[in-house]
């Protein structure tokens, strides 16, 4: 694999190019129904999430179980489409978009899910699985095709002749991901959306499909939207990470800025849940007690408020909005951690984080 | 604590134990003598990939493997010789003196059944108590396993509780007869990092208070650096490498396996930069009926030589405390 010289700068918005994919106040809601089917409240898996994915850039999300990653990789499929918002890929609008139109949109932008032999059809043979896409597509003929799948089988490191005729069952987990990213780039699409792509192999493999996603974006030019629960994975492959809670982002910056210089509490907690490899030096301490809420009734204001050491009336009253505080990087907190805590929060101490502040401040905002 | 514990020693001692299947008339060898022992209050990891024999070799402990399975070798707990034990006899050990509990704690659980009846019956099996006092010990577990309003959640159905919860229970009824040996495999691997430092923290907490010994099973070998006091590393049914948690990882780790070395380096890194090469081993674990009859590890080793393939390294105490299995370890821990 070749190194990349230089590096696409993380998260810039300076950019003049236009993003490949847009997200503007996706939102997306179920509806939970009780014995008998009475209306049992709304899940509100999603809310009001907008983004921005440049040519060439990969964000990455990272979340709990249940905050509602998934399901927002989903609504960007428009499958099942979002309540409200919209999604703009390469200028075509996929919520106004339907059959035909809609599938071809969706040509550029293929997806890899995290159990690979869920995704891919017992009975059929490694060779027409990958060629699926391509007889769906009319891509070529019958020889262009087939010569394809031994490329594409070549691109992710499966030797055609060796596995072209087997079924997936004579595969292992590492092996089967590789064909369905095979399956996934096939069709040379522009953004790849893996929802817990790697999250089911061992280390070694997973070190494997880390790199091959890596060649396949400087040999294809690909863009991802990378979500997993992981918080070292996701720094590993994105220039910008999305931080998710209860549907919300709670904090959207570049990767070395949300790692080192996180502003939400909750990124904070996440990152010193992460088991170290270095004994001693710190071991992952549960900062974060309870669990999440339910999504059926998110707590009112902040959601993220009823386990935040920080919370204060304020948080309660208000929903934060997402503020600019750092280059590229957002937040959606009332007191993020270059400030203080207030003063009638449980954490009424001084954050972690270095920036100083005048003693009095923390008052000030109480 | 208890008063029944020898003096000194292991608690359990592992020794050449050995596990092979019968598939189709060839023998599946997944456990190839292995040895190790564990001492009260001590948490060991077992480390290694899928299909390594790191959960075979335990089950075979406890006594949960298939009819017909080939064990050999020894295991005693306490003294007690567990390997060729029928299986009533070592039903009395298992829930009382060693208790597992697995990945997914959704199959572990009666879907059909309240979780505090789960747990009362577990202590119904195990002692002779009445149902009023099986009942409010199942409540006391609960409270000791912190699940918040105990009495409340003792009347509910796994399926309401979270995956956190559901482990949580399930160390519950692990934890219903006091075992002196608790086996955890790969029990927060399911669940999210927040939850699994709670799980693992309140796993270390309950092993003090309790004097128990833990073996935790598991791929990572962050989760291993952070909370063993010692770690063992399996490939393809052996030991290759075994010793104090302190000595292996770190700043001044003494790594002496390449293959420990690669599942180290293996690992995304938050203090690792975006987009750079993760260093790889390339190739699978050998196939298990087919084992090579030099070092398993030497086909996909970068440093294998004529000898690895020739015969296979011994699994020796180069160092106290320290045993690996390589004709060639790693210089300076293997830091590149």
């Amino acid at each position: 694999m070749s190194q990349a010289p230089a590096e696409t700068p993380a998260g810039t918005q300076a950019d003049s190019k236009k993003p490949l994919l847009s997200a503007r106040d996706l939102v997306q809601e179920f509806v939970v129904r009780e014995v008998g089917g009475a209306r049992g409240g709304i899940v509100q898996a999603v809310s009001n999430v907008s983004f921005d994915i440049m040519p060439g850039e990969t964000l990455g999300i990272v979340g709990e179980t249940g905050s509602g990653k998934s399901t927002l990789a989903r609504a960007v499929l428009q499958a099942p489409r979002p309540k409200s918002g919209t999604v703009t890929f390469r200028d075509m609008e996929l919520t106004k978009l339907h059959g035909k139109a809609l599938l071809s949109a969706r040509r550029d932008m293929q997806f890899v899910w995290q159990d690979p032999f869920g995704s891919l059809d017992p009975k059929w043979t490694i060779r027409s699985i990958i060629r699926e896409p391509l007889d769906a597509h009319a891509v070529g003929n019958w020889a262009s095709r087939r010569k394809r799948v031994e490329e594409l089988l070549d691109l992710v490191g499966l030797d055609p002749a060796r596995y072209a005729k087997r079924h997936p069952r004579e595969l292992s987990g590492g092996q089967a991901q590789r064909v369905a990213i095979a399956r996934a780039v096939a069709l040379e699409p522009s953004l790849l959306i893996c929802d817990e792509a790697v999250s089911s192999l061992d280390v070694l493999i997973q070190a494997q499909v880390l790199n091959l996603f890596e060649q396949l974006r400087h040999e294809l030019g690909l863009s991802y939207l990378f979500i997993a629960h992981d918080l070292a994975l996701v720094k590993q492959v994105s220039d910008r990470v999305a931080v998710m809670y209860l549907g919300k982002f709670c904090e959207v910056g570049p990767g070395e800025s949300v790692y080192k210089r996180p502003l939400h509490p909750y990124t904070r907690a996440l990152l010193d849940s992460i088991p170290s490899t270095e004994p001693g030096a710190a071991r992952a301490t549960a900062t974060l007690r309870g669990e999440p809420p339910s999504p059926i009734n998110p707590p009112s204001g902040c959601r993220f408020r009823t386990r935040c050491p920080r919370a204060a009336d304020k948080c309660a009253a208000e929903v934060p909005e997402p503020r600019e505080l750092a280059p590229g990087h957002l937040v959606a907190c009332h007191f993020p951690l270059i400030e203080d805590a207030p003063a009638d929060s449980a954490a009424a101490v001084p954050a972690q984080v270095v920036i100083p502040t005048a003693p009095n401040t923390a008052k000030a905002q109480g | 604590m208890s008063p029944t514990i020898q003096a000194e020693g292991a608690l359990l001692e592992v020794e050449d134990l050995r596990v092979a299947f019968a598939v189709g008339g060839r023998e599946i060898r997944a456990v190839d003598g292995i040895s190790y022992a564990v001492e009260p209050g001590r948490t060991l990891a077992i480390i290694g990939e899928s299909g390594s024999g790191k959960t075979v070799g335990c089950r075979a402990i406890m006594g949960l493997l298939p009819t017909g399975t080939q064990i050999s070798g020894s295991a005693r707990l306490r003294g007690t010789e567990l390997i060729g034990l029928s299986d009533a006899q070592l039903r009395k050990h298992r829930g009382s003196d060693m208790a597992m509990v697995f990945q997914d704690p959704a199959r572990s659980l009666n879907p059909t059944m309240k979780v505090g009846k789960q747990i009362t019956e577990a202590i119904q099996a195990h002692r002779k108590v009445s149902k009023s006092e099986a009942r409010e010990r199942a409540t006391e577990l609960l409270r000791l396993v912190r699940i918040p309003a105990p009495e409340r959640r003792f009347h509910e159905y796994p399926h309401q509780l979270s995956g956190g919860m559901r482990q949580r229970v399930v160390i519950a009824i692990a934890l219903a007869c006091e075992p002196r040996l608790l086996i955890a495999d790969e029990a927060t691997t399911a669940l999210d990092v927040t939850t699994q430092a709670q799980i693992m923290e309140l796993l270390l907490e309950l092993q003090q208070d309790m004097d128990m010994a833990l073996i935790f099973i598991s791929h990572d070998l962050g989760l291993a650096a952070s909370y063993a006091d010692e770690v063992v590393v399996m490939y393809a049914g052996k030991i290759v490498e075994q010793a104090p948690a302190k000595q292996l990882f770190g700043a001044g780790g003494t790594v002496k396996m390449r293959y420990t070395r690669a599942l180290l380096d293996a690992i995304p890194h938050v203090e690792r930069p975006a987009h750079t090469e993760l260093p790889v081993v390339t190739g699978r674990p050998p196939d298990p009926s087919a084992l090579p009859v030099g070092c398993s590890f030497a086909p996909r080793c970068p440093s294998a030589a004529d000898d690895c393939t020739a015969k296979a390294p011994a699994l020796i105490e180069h160092a106290p405390g320290h045993r690996w299995a390589c004709w060639h370890p790693c210089e300076n821990g293997g830091a590149a």
